[in-house]
């Protein structure tokens, strides 16, 4: 059965973008064949790995298992807007400064998970991250690095943000 | 893989949806929640549904409130939110305690308690929840609305007492004022449990009042133990039976086995689950007097 598209309006990374989608569009698809945001990378394709992930409305979401229909109205935040300015964020720089990837497939993810966990608990034990990114899958196992550079980004974003108050 | 191709309308009322899911009967409608059960199905091809009502515009589907001694969930209530609203702690921290084991954050920022409960995964966490509260569910049809109680809610795995053309839109759970505990194996954290149990315990002085136990990964669904509850109905909370009451909470249960668990496993990890509910349970009621 052919399926009619349909409009969605969104915003991705600050942009607001209109397009045409088939109702069966992934979210994922939609980011990297839609849109050429392809930061978000596709693994499992059922929910479990987690590189796919976004933020929908600040929320972490699996952008592999929503359709892009679902994202309609909503603000999405990949990657590619984490360094919108120019700079890195403090968190890709601490990635990069402490190995926090090495493949650097399941990175994209991570990192907007870490914004996530940054955002609800800004002090985060290395229990709490540990824990927090269980969410998503590195087959590298570079879990201890990832600990480490999420703290160390917590860290800097505390300081930066002391300073500025 | 993709999903298949399929039809799509996200309408902003109830009558609107159920409307829609009886005018395309034909296409094999499926309602979309928060998607996380179902477009992993579509994305294997598993569920080819030929029509999607989205619910994500209806109003007045999501929100928590208290209406006398009723905990009232909207079914397209996110399991995010189950897990941080303070009515919920209160009223029935038993939700909040199951759903933290439920997948990782950011399938719970989407999937929903409605979702959950509608798609009947037999080894899922909420048919477990709703069956020890005695939950009621309200579903709308085209004939108006209808509460099905928990225990007739669940006819098997992955199928429920919903007819085709309805929508669940509420749950509705009993003020719980005794101590709760939600335990569960599973050989990952955040995988589907092998075994799960939901365990309630409301003491009266040293003697418990009432009992209410739930267990999922021993029958096609989720069951009621309620042996098990007749064991420690009347009990001394300070010494409660709970190597008897584990054994009546299997006694006749004769489990399939399958990759995950052999059903010699699965009786023996329900006994301990079982106790281990039961003892979690009476200790937070006692000291929460």
């Amino acid at each position: 059965m052919a399926s009619t598209t349909r409009t969605i309006s969104l915003t991705v990374n600050g942009r607001p973008q209109t397009a045409e989608v088939e109702p069966r569009k992934l979210l994922v698809d939609f980011l990297r064949e839609d849109l050429g945001l392809v930061g978000a990378h596709i693994g499992c394709e059922h929910g479990v790995c987690g590189t796919c992930t976004v933020l929908l409305n600040g929320a972490s979401i699996r952008s592999c298992i929503t359709f892009a229909v679902q994202a309609d109205g909503a603000e999405v935040s990949t990657v590619e807007g984490l360094a919108g300015s120019g700079e890195l964020h403090p968190l890709q720089d601490e990635f990069s400064a402490k190995q926090g990837l090495q493949c650097g497939y399941c990175t994209p993810g991570m990192l907007m998970r870490a914004c996530e966990i940054l955002a609800q608990n800004p002090d985060p034990a290395p229990a709490e991250v540990r824990s927090a990114i269980a969410s998503n899958l590195c087959r590298c196992t570079g879990y201890q690095f990832i600990t480490e550079a999420v703290l160390d980004a917590a860290a800097r974003m505390r300081r930066a943000k002391e300073t500025a108050s | 893989m993709k999903p298949p191709p399929f039809s799509y309308a996200a309408p902003t009322t109830l009558a609107e949806a159920v409307g829609l899911l009886v005018e395309h009967a034909e296409s094999e409608p499926r309602v979309l929640a928060g998607g996380q059960s179902l477009i992993p199905l579509m994305n294997f091809r598993l569920a080819k549904p030929g029509y999607l009502v989205d619910l994500r515009n209806v109003a007045g589907l999501s929100g928590i409130r208290l209406e006398a001694d009723v905990l009232v969930i909207g079914a397209m209530t996110r399991m995010a939110d189950l897990e941080r609203a303070p009515e919920v702690a209160v009223a029935a921290p038993l939700v909040a305690e199951a759903v933290g084991l439920i997948a990782h954050t950011p399938v719970r920022n989407s999937g929903t308690i409605g979702g959950s409960l509608a798609h009947a995964d037999p080894a899922a966490e909420l048919p477990a929840v709703a069956l020890a509260l005695d939950a009621e569910l309200v579903a709308a049809g085209p004939g108006g609305t209808r509460r099905i109680p928990a225990a007739e809610f669940l006819t098997g795995p992955f199928s429920t007492a919903l007819a085709a053309d309805e929508i669940l839109t509420e749950i509705r759970l009993p003020v719980w004022h005794g101590g709760h505990a939600f335990v569960e194996f599973s050989r990952i954290h955040a995988n589907f449990a092998v075994v799960a149990v939901a365990a309630l315990v409301e003491l009266d002085g040293r003697r418990v009042r009432r009992a209410a136990l739930a267990v999922t990964g021993v029958a096609p669904t989720a069951i009621r133990a309620t042996s098990a509850e007749q064991v420690l109905t009347g009990a001394a909370g300070d010494a409660p039976p709970v190597a008897e009451a584990a054994e009546a909470a299997v006694a006749g249960l004769s489990p399939a086995g399958d990759l995950h668990a052999s059903a010699a496993t699965r009786l023996a990890l329900a006994r301990t689950y079982v106790r281990r509910g039961i003892e979690l349970a009476i200790s937070r009621a006692l000291n929460e007097r």
